[in-house]
């Protein structure tokens, strides 16, 4: 008790900017970025008004999930590395004022994106917040090695969202985008815990190279790799990509197997090896030295969905035609 | 020594700051449905029978 008084009194108070990071202001601009593009693509004519209301709707429910997600996981962050400094376990925001500012930013959210667009992209706000903040958060994460590949599914919604948003409807292609998302989370996320396992194992979390270790991880990278480029590449055979599109995704594809070739053959993760900077300062390759291969597999991960979806949102700016395959 | 109940400087100026941020939030909010309403209904209104 004496500990927590002189704890609370020594507390730096909680600036504006402290809840701000708890909307996790990166993956909102990621969030953004696909739900444009899902917007765009859709080639329906929309009020820009009314657009960017839709755009910013999704991105408040974005921040609202990342807010509850870092409520329920303070536990967890306060023991990994990587998220200590997060407001909740860092004790600069109380818990429960996460929680408020989550569940008020989440109904005013999916309130004003039913009122203003229409109430399929609502519900499906609704459905991704709920999915991330109680199915992946409160139950899988905790729960099972296979949580970040299920859910993925709520970091893959925003562009049918944003594409139920100016039509009302949610065909293929606006599946199409969510799958590639779906997809390409699993070789993401596990080639990034194959070199930061050690922070999951402490806290307890079941991530795959913790659970099924590091040979097994890599092997399940290149599977969910070769799944993965496939449905990369589908856009410029329905209709929704062009000739740039089938150019970037498939040589992207290429560069990306190559890569998960070289994760899967190389002995990431493994233990043994020793940290390029013991003092663990978090520089760009602060990993252990035979990680490398998953540290490049992880961000050219990054930089190929952004090239993916940039490439579709300029071609759809500009008016390129699509590739008339069949 | 100081008084424990008493606001130092520092959490003065981040509850201002918090203030601040809460105060342009609520009017941008109100600012959006203001202008989403004059979208949504600005051409309805006009069509309407008389």
């Amino acid at each position: 008790m004496a500990m927590a008084t002189a704890q609370s009194t020594t507390r730096a108070p909680a600036r504006w900017q402290d809840f701000l990071q708890l909307l996790k202001p990166r993956v909102m601009s990621l969030v953004v970025f696909t739900a444009l593009t899902g917007l765009v693509a859709a080639d329906q004519p929309v009020n820009p008004i009314l657009g960017a209301v839709a755009i910013l709707c999704i991105a408040v429910g974005a921040g609202a999930s990342g807010a509850l997600n870092m409520w329920y996981d303070a536990d967890i962050d306060a023991k990994m590395r990587r998220t200590r400094g997060r407001p909740v376990p860092a004790g600069r925001v109380q818990g429960a004022d996460a929680l408020t500012l989550g569940v008020v930013l989440s109904l005013f959210s999916v309130m004003l994106m039913g009122m203003a667009l229409n109430w399929v992209a609502a519900g499906l706000l609704a459905f991704t917040i709920v999915f991330y903040a109680v199915i992946y958060t409160m139950w899988l994460k905790r729960w099972t090695a296979q949580n970040i590949v299920i859910g993925g599914l709520a970091g893959a919604l925003p562009p049918v969202i944003g594409w139920a948003a100016v039509t009302g409807t949610t065909p293929l292609n606006a599946w199409l985008l969510c799958a590639i998302i779906f997809m390409w989370t699993p070789p993401h996320f596990w080639a990034l815990s194959l070199y930061t396992s050690e922070d999951y194992q402490k806290a307890g979390v079941p991530m795959m190279p913790v659970v099924a270790g590091a040979s097994s991880t890599r092997r399940q990278i290149w599977i969910y790799s070769l799944l993965f480029t496939p449905f990369a590449i589908a856009p410029a055979f329905t209709g929704l990509g062009g000739v740039a599109y089938l150019a970037v995704s498939g040589l992207g594809a290429l560069v990306f197997l190559l890569l998960a070739w070289r994760l899967y053959r190389s002995k990431a993760g493994e233990a043994g090896g020793q940290r390029n900077d013991p003092e663990g300062k978090g520089g760009l390759y602060d990993v252990r030295a035979g990680a490398k291969d998953a540290r490049n597999l992880f961000a050219f991960s990054i930089l190929y969905l952004a090239l993916l979806f940039a490439t579709l949102l300029v071609e759809h700016l500009a008016g390129l035609p699509a590739l008339e395959v069949f | 020594m100081s008084d424990p109940a008493r606001e130092s400087d520092v959490e003065t100026k981040a509850r201002r700051g918090r203030n601040i941020a809460l105060a342009l939030g609520l009017a941008l909010f109100v600012v959006l449905i203001f202008v989403v309403t004059l979208v949504r209904l600005g051409a309805n209104v006009t069509a309407r029978p008389l």
